[in-house]
């Protein structure tokens, strides 16, 4: 700090203050609401539909998250989604990251036009209809592969890889071609282990929107096995009050010991929680601007 | 030049290119299945659509199913409208991220900074479903802030704002704003990064204050990025996110919250009509890419750069 002349000279205005406020108050607002369902989640819930709850729990308890442990479908929905996640998210890093590759490949033929059919993709949206139909011709209805595979190649990761590639000096790889390595094995064996960093970052980036993925779940699995996490969750949120409560656990909520408002709170809560692990990572990706040289480029 | 390169696409490929080319081809095969194969199911919104028959068996009825959406008693018309509605508010709200960015990047101490940005972009990172499960929470009859106000006296009785038609539009603009303004901010925040140091200090000893520097600096160094965003942003201006206003819709609101992608699901798999849905899902896609070439174009002739 002290060789930056310019924070020397610098003096803290009224107008510095007032933005770090607005803006500050702006952080909170986007943070406040996820705090709030935890310590709704972890409140005793006739205590809590009495009095307001601010910044901690009324009278602190984790029963409701018992209670509602005792439902064996909230721990399958969180391991299906969870298995997706790192399934999927294994299958794009791989398919994906390959591609990209051999997009870099100036001897590649047809480079041009395969890169373009790959960038309309993002673009492309036939709607729900030909979605659904498409997946079931394929056999994916009711069936797990439909989380993982139609995302094992994703314009947007490609173009991310691709661009990281081209970064990269092309003597590292040239020297390995005289070698006489085939393009897999540079692949495997240089390109790969050098793209650690974009692919830490697509790999957050699809872990994240696997978990968050719901629509497949929706319009095309019945099979109450594979329910993901969001589906249920979205399926306590529209249900009946009276309906959930009985659903849950009678004789818990006759004793007031949960509400359906608290049950809806922990559940949200463990939606959340993964989310907030990985979250963490993001922000080295923020400093780097991995992402934004390449949505440019 | 180029009579090397012809001679070159006649000459014998190379084992290597060939081995290139099949593995790649698997790739290029997966996207015509997984995305340009869905395009063939557009075929559908030309026929009469009855379960349990082979496509060839199915009758074609021409472009019936796309005059229905502007029959008497189609609810085309209504979802189209919202969509749209939908679309001008985001574009309207579209320079709110890049104000966010400037006012951001004014703040000297890194560390306000960076929490500040991070705390920010937290909810778009999160499904709207539990944006929806936090709504509920705060904003339905027996959420948090009802009750205070009920406490308070300041309302009589919970007013719930999930099922208020007045506020929908305006409502569902806000939340699509707070999920996703810290976030969109980011590219700018890296634009302004990139603006040159010396126009700041140029501007110092021409003796600009803060905010004429910011006003013609910043804001200029990002325009270019805020042109080609808001060309992205026009196009998929019909593309109202069908996650967000399923999980919003409720009888009180059907009114506004019915866009085409909900509508398209409602009457496809709600109620099985599958030549029907596809003609409204088609028609969302025209849309978009007529819009996308039209603006494209648009932007080529004002700034001689195509943005696709």
């Amino acid at each position: 700090m002290k060789g930056n002349k310019s924070y020397k000279r610098y003096r803290i205005r009224p107008f510095d203050v007032c933005n770090v406020l607005i803006l500050g108050a702006f952080a909170l607002l986007c943070m406040y609401p996820f705090y709030y369902l935890i310590i709704y989640s972890l409140s005793n819930s006739t205590q809590a539909a009495r009095q307001d709850i601010w910044l901690f729990p009324a009278g602190f308890t984790v029963e409701n998250y018992k209670v509602l442990f005792r439902k064996a479908d909230i721990l399958l929905a969180a391991f299906v989604s969870a298995s997706r996640a790192v399934s999927g998210t294994l299958i794009t890093i791989c398919c994906s990251s390959f591609f990209a590759y051999l997009l870099t490949k100036k001897e590649l033929i047809g480079r041009k036009i395969f890169y373009r059919m790959l960038v309309i993709t993002m673009y492309l949206n036939a709607g729900i209809i030909p979605y659904f139909i498409v997946m079931k011709a394929y056999g994916l209805k009711n069936n797990y592969l439909l989380y993982i595979l139609p995302s094992a190649v994703v314009a947007f990761y490609v173009i991310l890889i691709k661009t990281y590639i081209e970064g990269i000096p092309a003597e590292l790889e040239e020297a390995a071609r005289m070698d006489g390595a085939g393009y897999f094995t540079v692949f495997t064996k240089i390109i790969f282990p050098v793209c650690v960093p974009v692919l830490a970052t697509v790999a957050v980036f699809s872990a994240v929107n696997q978990w968050n993925s719901w629509q497949d779940n929706f319009y095309l699995v019945r099979d109450r096995n594979l329910k993901t996490l969001q589906l249920l969750l979205l399926e306590y949120l529209q249900s009946m009050d009276s309906t959930l409560i009985n659903d849950i656990n009678t004789a818990a909520a006759r004793a007031n010991r949960t509400s359906a408002l608290s049950m809806k709170a922990c559940i949200s809560v463990i939606t959340m929680i993964p989310i907030m692990l990985v979250y963490p990572f993001f922000q080295k990706f923020f400093v780097k601007g991995i992402l934004v040289g390449s949505v440019k480029g | 030049m180029d009579a090397l390169q012809k001679r070159g696409g006649r000459r014998k490929l190379k084992k290597s290119e060939v081995r290139l080319l099949l593995m790649a081809l698997p790739f290029v095969l997966f996207i015509i299945v997984f995305y340009y194969a869905q395009l063939f199911g557009w075929l559908y919104a030309f026929m009469d659509y009855k379960a349990g028959k082979a496509v060839w068996e199915q009758t074609f009825v021409g472009l019936e199913n796309f005059k229905k959406l502007f029959a008497h008693g189609s609810r085309f018309i209504a979802a189209f409208r919202n969509s749209m509605i939908f679309g001008v508010l985001g574009i309207l709200t579209a320079p709110l991220p890049a104000v966010f960015a400037i006012f951001l990047s004014e703040i000297r101490n890194s560390k306000i900074k960076r929490t500040i940005q991070t705390m920010s972009s937290f909810p778009n990172f999160i499904s709207w479903i539990l944006v929806f499960s936090i709504c509920f929470m705060f904003f339905s009859s027996q959420g948090q802030i009802n009750q205070i106000l009920v406490r308070a006296g300041i309302l009589k009785e919970s007013a719930n704002l999930l099922s208020n038609a007045d506020a929908a539009y305006i409502f569902q603009m806000l939340l699509g704003v707070w999920k996703s303004i810290g976030w969109s901010a980011i590219i700018y925040m890296s634009a302004i990064a990139g603006i040159d140091p010396e126009l700041y200090d140029a501007a110092d000893v021409d003796g600009a204050n803060r905010f004429q520097k910011m006003l013609y600096i910043t804001l200029q160094g990002i325009l270019p990025t805020f042109f080609v965003l808001l060309v992205l942003n026009v196009s998929s201006i019909a593309n109202a996110g069908f996650d967000q206003f399923y999980v919003f819709y409720n009888p009180m609101v059907s009114e506004q919250l019915e866009v085409l992608s909900t509508y398209a699901y409602r009457i496809g798999l709600g109620n099985g009509e599958i030549s029907f849905a596809t003609a409204i899902g088609m028609s969302q896609s025209i849309v978009s890419i007529v819009l996308l070439f039209t603006v494209n174009k648009l932007a080529k002739k004002l700034t001689g750069n195509s943005v696709i």
